[in-house]
């Protein structure tokens, strides 16, 4: 005879069965298009005309999926650098003026504090995809059309809303009395900001440098607007050449080895830093 | 006490002196950034909509010309409609998806979060990059979905996904949700999250089932962060170009042109950049409206508890 106890265990196994058999198809549903292409790249030419059953490769590991994709464009290094030029250019200078402006709007009062801090935060509300075609002419006039540097002040001015509110929660977050005391010890303004009060907001830091990494890295309209020449294109904007294919035949290894080249960092950065990315998903959400 | 009392007064001097013009530098650079490429863009996109503004020659002034030849502008209207009904489905799709998975992962159990990073792993990548991706996995000859199907014994025949309206539609829509279901997940799931244990606790407890405590308990209770998320997801939508221009070109029959990409191409295949800022300050007012409503019904919402 079976006890209570007994029923209630096997109950509890089915259960479990039941829930990591969902999860386990539903984890396989989201990794299968990662994992299948990250292994079709590394199959050889002849092999990547054909349905990728199995996936990986049959004859040997290849890379020339990734000598073809150095075919198009400039190059793929030189994509590779404009893309991580554009993505660290972004992060430095994010970094940079949030951590100045939120500690200006944290610390400090002055006239029109909270009109300017609206409009920061107004930039939200207008998508920038509205205003391209101002911003290629303004871009144009202060002779950074088809410029790295131009496409990253749009991206750091795009990255302002959500990193001004996140350094400016950050710095309210430090207690007024560490920076009194140090401000005793003799340390003032800009060298106070960077020897105390900089480690305390390092958390702050990590969220906004992620954000601003991954939206320079993925982003694609406005790189394909403001850039003309083929050398200064980033990954994105290379893609769309390698996809559209030479004379009407497109390379399909070519496509799965940059689509690997794209996908991988962004991975890394996120498993790597995975706190600091919800840390700041929560705060844009629940704002 | 006293010590309080003191750090209290000098804390106070302090922030009073520096008050006045000297937190203006710190905000300064910021500033800068957000008038050039931000209030300036604004202002110009609207003075450039009442003009005729080739990308070569002179502006000429022709007021609301613009806006009245969008008005009689069928491909616009088409790509409205197409935006309208992209934005429905996609939204419908996600949630239908997102909602059932925040149910999943919400409890913790061993291995939840595993499920939970690898179902949000899409969304850190690239929508550009996923469309590239999905191209490729649609792709008749040498893509994934054909022989799946074949081996499956689903079909016999070769499924061309992105060479009809219909076919290509639904693969879009199975990327999109693949990319975002993992995003709408994680907001939903604060949501659950946030409905104390005690009242699912009493609602059991006075006997309601499983289904009568999601309807009655959990539905009301995430009223405002499903609007939180079903705001995200409409704007996003009505945004939407990469997919279109990546997976599709725009087509079959052209009839996959969505209002951002409909300002591209006036803008700058056509280069009527006159006419893409009237269109883009139309796309603007669309925007503006909706998040009117939507925090209208927010705030209804609000109402009742």
């Amino acid at each position: 005879m079976r006890t209570r106890s007994e029923i209630r265990a096997r109950k509890a196994m089915w259960d479990r069965l039941a829930y990591h058999g969902i999860g386990i198809g539903t984890a396989f549903f989201f990794l299968t298009p990662f994992a299948v292409t990250l292994l079709s790249s590394f199959r050889p030419n002849s092999e990547s005309v054909t349905p990728p059953l199995p996936p990986w490769p049959r004859s040997g590991l290849s890379f020339d999926a990734y000598r073809a994709l150095d075919g198009f464009g400039s190059g793929i290094w030189q994509h590779m650098f404009n893309s991580l030029v554009v993505s660290i250019g972004t992060v430095l200078l994010t970094v940079a003026v949030s951590v100045l402006a939120g500690y200006g709007f944290s610390r400090y009062r002055f006239p029109f504090k909270n009109v300017l801090f609206v409009l920061v935060i107004a930039t939200l509300m207008i998508p920038f995809q509205s205003i391209l075609t101002p911003l290629f002419i303004i871009l144009a006039r202060l002779g950074l059309n088809n410029s790295l540097f131009g496409l990253m002040l749009v991206y750091v001015t795009l990255q302002l809303p959500f990193s001004v509110f996140m350094m400016r929660n950050a710095f309210d977050a430090v207690p007024k009395e560490i920076e009194e005391a140090a401000r005793i010890d003799g340390a003032r303004d800009l060298r106070l900001l960077v020897r105390v009060l900089l480690p305390l907001v390092m958390p702050g830091i990590a969220t906004v440098s992620i954000f601003a990494f991954l939206n320079a890295w993925n982003e694609f309209f406005a790189a394909l607007v403001l850039l003309s020449s083929n050398d200064n294109y980033t990954l994105p904007v290379l893609m769309t050449a390698v996809r559209a294919g030479r004379l009407g035949a497109i390379n399909w290894g070519a496509v799965q080895a940059g689509v690997a080249v794209m996908v991988v960092p962004c991975l890394i950065v996120f498993l790597l830093l995975q706190r600091y990315y919800m840390r700041g998903l929560m705060a844009g959400a629940v704002k | 006490m006293t010590t309080a009392a003191l750090t209290s007064s000098t804390g106070r001097r302090r922030t009073r002196r520096r008050s006045g013009w000297r937190g203006l530098l710190y905000i300064a650079p910021a500033m800068a950034l957000v008038i050039v490429f931000f209030v300036l863009p604004v202002l110009f996109t609207v003075w450039m909509s009442l003009h005729k503004w080739p990308l070569l020659g002179q502006p000429a002034w022709i007021g609301f010309g613009n806006y009245v030849r969008m008005m009689s502008d069928a491909r616009f209207m088409t790509a409205l409609g197409f935006t309208a009904h992209y934005t429905i489905i996609v939204t419908i799709a996600i949630f239908a998806v997102a909602f059932p998975l925040a149910i999943f992962v919400e409890k913790q159990r061993p291995l939840v979060s595993v499920y939970r990073t690898i179902i949000f792993l899409p969304v850190v990548v690239g929508l550009a990059s996923a469309s590239l991706l999905w191209v490729w996995l649609a792709n008749v000859d040498s893509g994934l979905f054909t022989p799946l199907m074949q081996r499956l014994g689903l079909t016999s025949g070769r499924l061309n996904l992105l060479a009809t309206f219909d076919a290509a539609f639904l693969t879009i829509i199975a990327m999109v949700v693949w990319k975002i279901a993992g995003f709408t997940m994680i907001i939903l799931v604060t949501g659950l999250q946030a409905i104390p244990a005690e009242l699912t606790e009493a609602a059991r407890i006075d006997g309601a089932r499983r289904w009568q405590r999601f309807r009655y308990l959990t539905l009301p209770l995430m009223r405002r962060t499903m609007a939180l998320a079903l705001i995200l997801s409409v704007t996003g939508s009505i945004l939407a170009f990469d997919q279109f221009y990546i997976m599709t070109s725009g087509g079959p029959q052209n009839r996959m042109i969505s209002v951002v990409y409909y300002i591209f191409n006036q803008s700058f295949v056509s280069f009527n950049l006159g006419y893409g800022a009237a269109l883009s300050i139309a796309l603007l007012a669309i925007l503006v409206a909706i998040s009117v409503v939507q925090l209208w019904l927010l705030k209804v919402g609000d109402d009742r508890p």
